[in-house]
This record gives C-alpha cells, sequence and structure tokens, in this order.
C-alpha cells in the first residue's frame, strides 16, 4: 500500500458536511430559519437604525445648521414676555445675518373646518401673523396654492401649515374654499410643505400682519398710531461658520432691555438629537435577534443530535471505511457549521432587503454597516460551532459496532 | 513474516462484567491470500463478533488479531482507521448505501478515507462498477436498484480500494434466491481473480459451496475444513 494522507480534501468536506442538508432538505431549512431570522433582526435594526440616521443628517444637511430663533420667553415675573416689536429690524442690522423672518402668534384665536364646529375642538392647531419673507428663511415651500403676497397679506386669506391642512382635511386649494379663522371666513391661499425645523409653523393657519390688524385685532400702539406686530418668533439665517457668534448675540439685540426674556435655540439641535437617538431602541431588537439566535442554535443542536441517532448506520458504514473518530467528529461539526452558514446567509440577505426596501420607502440612503453584516454572519458560524460540538463528540464517541448494528 | 493475510492466535471477547459474557473463546485460524472463506455458525454463536473483531471495528479482550502480519493492539484509533481503510472492505448484509449519492459516488466512497486523490478515487471506482456488472447504472442513485444490485454497489465500494481482505456479512442475507445466487457467483468471480474473501453465514447449505468453512459455536470454532475433506 502506498503511504498517503489521509486527510480529506476541502471538496470532500463540502461534500461530507453536506449529506445531511442534502438528504433532508426541508429539515436542513426549517432547523436553518431560526437563525436566519434572528441574523436578520441584527442585520435589519443595524441596517435602519444607520439609515435612517443617514437619511436624518441629510435631512439636516438639507435644511442647513444655521438658522436661529429667537422666541418671547417669560418675563421675570413668570407671565409670558412680548419681543419689541423692532426686535427683527434691529436683527438684520448685525454682522454675519443674512435673513430675517417673523411671525407673531395670536392668542385665543383658533382655526376650524368651518362654523359649526364646536369652539373646543382646536385640534391644538394655531394662528399666527407672519412676515412674507418666511419660506425662504425657513428653508420651506409649498406643496398647494400660493403664498401671502403684499395684496393678500392684508385680506382675510390664510396658508395652511402641512398638519394643520391635514387636520383641517384640506388636501388641495381651489377658489372659494374657506376655513373659520377667528370668528370670520378665511380664504385658503395656499399649503405648506412640512417644515422640520420649525413644527410649529406646521401646525399653523398663517396670515399676513395687516389681515391681523384689521381682523383679528392683534396689533400695537407706537407713537399713539396702530401698527402691526410685534413678533412673537423670529426666524434668522445667519452665515454658516458664524452661528454661535451670531447666536450669542441674538437675546440682547432683539430686546436690549430685557435680554433674558428673549429664548435663542438652533432649531437644527433637534434633528441633530433625533439623529443620534435613531439608535436608541437598538438595544432592544438586538436583544430580541440575539433570542432568535439562541433559539435557533437550540433547534440546530436538537435536529444534530437527532441527526445523530439516525445515522448511527452511515457514522458506522464511514468508521469501516477507515474514517478516523476526528474525522467523524468534524463532519459533524462542520454540518452544524454549514447548516447555521446557509441561516447566516439567508439572515444577512433578508435583513440587507428589507432596511433596503424600508428606507428606499422613506427616500433614506439605504446604509448597511459593515459590522451589522460580518456580525451577523460570524455569530452565525460561532452558534453553528457551538451547537454542533456536543452532537459531534456523541457521534465520534459512538463504537463503530453499536453503530452498524443499529438499523 | 508469515504468509497469511489474516491470523487469529487465542481470541477471546467477553462482553460486560457482571456477570461477564464471552462471545469469543480462544479462537485462533488463519487465512491466506486468495482464500474463499465461510464463517458458519448460528445465532448467537459469536460470528458477527469475530467479524467486527477480524475487521477491527472491535478490540479482542485477550489474544492477537494479524492483519497482513501487522498486531492490531499495537495500534491506535488512527493508524486502526488507516488498516481498515487500505487493507480490509466490507460488505453488510443492510448494504448501508448513501441513498442521495449515486452509484458512482457511493462505490468511490469507499476510497475516501484512503488517502487517494478524487481523480483516482472516480477512475478506480469506474472499474470496480464495471467489475460488478453495473456500468449501465453508474449515473443511478440507489433507490432505483434492486436488492441484487444495491448489493452489487456495496461489494463494488469494498472492492474499489483492492483491499486484503474482503469481510461479507450474511451478504445474501437480504436477498431472495435468484439474486442471492447471482451474488455469490460474482463472490466466487472475484475471488477466482485473485480477492481474498470472509464470508460470514448462518446459512450452513451457502458455506458447504465455499471451498473453506469454519464453523463457529458458543464462541468457539469447532471445525475448520477445506471442502472436500470430511469433517
Amino acid at each position: 500500500m502506498s503511504a498517503g494522507d489521509e486527510r480529506l480534501e476541502l471538496r470532500d468536506w463540502l461534500r461530507v458536511a453536506s449529506v445531511g442538508l442534502r438528504s433532508r432538505p426541508l429539515r436542513a431549512a426549517l432547523s436553518a430559519l431560526g437563525i436566519a431570522i434572528g441574523t436578520a433582526a441584527i442585520v435589519g435594526v443595524l441596517g435602519l437604525s444607520a439609515s435612517s440616521q443617514a437619511g436624518l443628517i441629510a435631512e439636516i444637511n438639507r435644511l442647513g445648521t444655521n438658522l436661529l430663533t429667537v422666541e418671547a420667553g417669560q418675563s421675570l415675573t413668570g407671565g409670558p414676555a412680548q419681543l419689541p416689536r423692532e426686535a427683527p429690524v434691529r436683527i438684520t442690522l448685525l454682522d454675519d445675518v443674512e435673513q430675517v423672518a417673523h411671525t407673531a402668534l395670536i392668542k385665543n384665536t383658533y382655526v376650524y373646518r368651518s362654523s359649526i364646529v364646536p369652539v373646543t375642538e382646536t385640534g391644538g392647531l394655531q394662528v399666527r401673523a407672519t412676515s412674507l419673507n418666511l419660506l425662504p428663511v425657513l428653508g420651506t415651500g409649498l406643496a398647494r396654492g400660493d403664498w401671502l403676497n403684499p395684496g393678500t397679506a392684508r385680506l382675510p386669506v390664510a396658508v395652511l401649515g402641512a398638519i394643520a391642512a391635514q387636520q383641517l382635511g384640506i388636501d388641495r386649494v381651489y377658489p372659494g374654499q374657506r376655513i373659520w379663522l377667528g370668528g370670520r371666513r378665511f380664504d385658503i391661499g395656499g399649503i405648506l410643505n412640512p417644515s422640520p425645523l420649525t413644527p410649529d409653523i406646521d401646525v399653523s393657519a398663517l396670515i399676513g400682519y395687516p389681515a391681523a390688524q384689521t381682523y383679528l385685532g392683534y396689533l400695537s400702539i407706537v407713537g399713539g398710531k396702530q401698527e402691526t406686530g410685534p413678533p412673537s418668533s423670529i426666524y434668522v439665517r445667519a452665515a454658516t461658520g458664524h452661528e454661535a457668534t451670531v447666536q450669542s448675540l441674538l437675546a440682547n439685540t432683539a430686546d436690549p432691555e430685557a435680554p433674558y426674556e428673549a429664548a435663542v435655540s438652533q432649531p437644527s439641535d433637534v434633528l441633530t438629537a433625533r439623529a443620534a437617538a435613531a439608535g436608541a431602541f437598538n438595544s432592544l431588537f438586538l436583544g430580541l435577534g440575539v433570542v432568535a439566535l439562541i433559539v435557533g442554535a437550540v433547534g440546530v443542536a436538537n435536529i444534530m443530535i437527532i441527526s445523530v441517532l439516525e445515522r448511527r448506520s452511515e457514522i458506522g458504514l464511514r468508521r469501516a471505511l477507515g474514517a478516523t473518530r476526528s474525522q467523524i467528529r468534524t463532519q459533524f461539526l462542520a454540518e452544524s457549521i454549514l447548516l447555521a452558514v446557509v441561516g447566516g446567509v439567508a439572515g444577512v440577505l433578508a435583513g440587507a432587503a428589507a432596511t433596503a426596501v424600508y428606507a428606499s420607502s422613506k427616500s433614506w440612503a439605504v446604509v448597511i454597516p459593515a459590522q451589522a453584516w460580518s456580525g451577523g454572519f460570524a455569530s452565525a458560524i460561532l452558534i453553528g460551532a457551538f451547537a454542533g460540538l456536543l452532537p459531534a463528540v456523541r457521534a465520534s464517541r459512538l463504537p463503530p459496532t453499536v453503530a452498524l448494528r443499529t438499523v | 513474516m508469515s504468509t497469511s493475510v489474516l491470523e487469529l492466535d487465542g481470541v477471546t471477547k467477553v462482553y460486560g462484567e457482571d456477570p461477564p459474557v464471552p462471545a469469543l473463546r480462544g479462537v485462533s485460524f488463519s487465512i491466506r491470500p486468495g482464500e474463499l472463506v465461510a464463517i458458519v455458525g448460528p445465532s448467537g454463536s459469536g460470528k458477527s463478533t469475530l467479524l467486527h473483531v477480524i475487521g477491527t471495528l472491535e478490540r479482542p479482550s485477550s489474544g492477537v488479531v494479524r492483519i497482513g502480519g501487522v498486531d492490531a493492539a499495537q495500534l491506535d484509533d488512527r493508524e486502526l482507521s488507516k488498516l481498515r481503510a487500505r487493507n480490509i472492505g466490507f460488505v453488510f448484509q443492510q448494504f448501508f448505501l448513501a441513498e442521495h449519492a449515486t452509484v458512482r459516488d457511493n462505490v468511490a466512497d469507499g476510497l475516501l478515507y484512503a488517502g487517494v486523490r478524487v481523480a483516482e478515487r472516480y477512475r478506480r471506482a469506474e472499474e470496480a462498477i464495471e467489475r460488478v456488472g453495473l456500468s449501465e447504472r453508474a449515473s443511478f442513485k440507489p433507490t432505483k436498484l434492486s436488492g441484487g444490485e444495491r448489493q452489487r454497489v456495496a461489494i463494488a465500494r469494498a472492492l474499489v480500494g483492492r483491499p486484503a481482505i474482503v469481510l461479507a456479512d450474511e451478504p445474501t442475507g437480504n436477498l431472495d434466491s435468484s439474486n442471492g445466487a447471482s451474488i455469490m457467483e460474482l463472490i466466487r468471480e472475484l475471488n477466482a481473480a485473485g480477492a481474498t474473501i470472509i464470508m460470514i453465514t448462518h446459512d450452513t447449505g451457502l458455506a458447504d459451496q465455499l471451498p473453506r468453512q469454519i464453523r463457529v459455536l458458543d464462541g468457539e470454532v469447532i471445525c475448520d475444513r477445506t471442502n472436500g475433506e470430511t469433517p
């Protein structure tokens, strides 16, 4: 006999390790399913949170981080404060300020679909007077109809924020369409796109300052004369890179007499925080994924133990053909790992597909982090090895005569 | 160096301890290359234990088993496996074929653990399949074959490594008489071509047809004769 190497070649190992899978494909598929579900959950959760983060960051970049707002805060006595009427003009004079727009929340005035809606059903909607340059400053636009102009700003015409329109059940704009605002009919001029940086605008019906003065009595007395205003929110676009400088000057500029009454904020902070928080629920879902993987591992271990019992004659035959104990052990270990790898690959693909479908539906970039798919895959292999170890050792310890006796 | 391909000297096998159950009691005989021998005995006579001990699937409690002059007791699991892979071919009553694999794969697997490259395994498998007359069925799966054909596949698998000894355990036990007769004819042909074959059977009629028979009863050899001699 020639002295040769008894070690099996890789293709032999693949063939030997896939005997169980090929002879009982349905059983193999079902036991791989548990691993697939676990891996898909892990890849999906990590992929979705990465994609949603990418989506939010893209939105932040689109909207810009240079929008600052000044709101009327609280006075020292705890009552509501007012911003000075001339605050927007003063802010315009600051260096590094590019654009300034403002709105005034008109308190105790509500908007309804019609006059027969009970007055208590305000739907949380607000009425705001607005400067005419609001849209470019906020970086939003019109979904339907027209924005206010110097003419319509004097007339009972309102433009609805995205959520306000939805709540009032208005999805298109046509002549003669009216809503009930502050106890009289207002025509609808247009409907805005959502404004993620300024959610208050989304829930508002916006009218011109002159209209607010004429129809709702919102006015200031300056030197004995009636004037429009004052604003309650001022929106400032600062030059990019100078946001901090402008922010530090805003309160003093808006209200030099009582700077503490002006609340200054950077709305993109909210989105940035939301992007950072996008992974907050990850640990919960990852935990579920891990539980699914463990259940999958138990399934694989179970199938492997049954498989060893059922295939005693095969084990006996292989021993008779010259397989060593370690070759039998490796065969069953490799089969278990192969089973888990099949599940792992299916899971990674399913998780990636779920991420791709969901992210596309939200117009996010599809991001599947390398650690998601590589981690999912690696954990599947580890679980396969772990689940297969005991059955493999049992198979290798089976005496060949006992194995052959079983029919 | 012995000229025997197989030599048993005072082999005993005892199962259990309380009480000990002797299955083999001092069995001694030797087989020369090219012999065709029947080991015959009724159920429970110890002939299956004898097969396992000869096939190195089980170690004797005492005594010596030499295969090709090598004392099996001196070998560890790895070396015994190598010995089986290269020197012993098994044929079982239940065939033990892989149902999902083709005849060709089943036969080539006879060399899987013998350190032979894939191409060579399949080349030798084709030869072995031809020797048992199944060339036409090489691509079939065992489920498409008759019992006799399946046993031919199992015989081809045992022969493919050109082993020093072929051990056949009741090779006709699961076959009808005509298939059994054709398998016996094949065994005689293979022996005539040089294969050393030891056949275990309970069928004295079958044993009588073979050149030599070793009768076993209660774990002892009660008769070892070459046919034509008087017992």
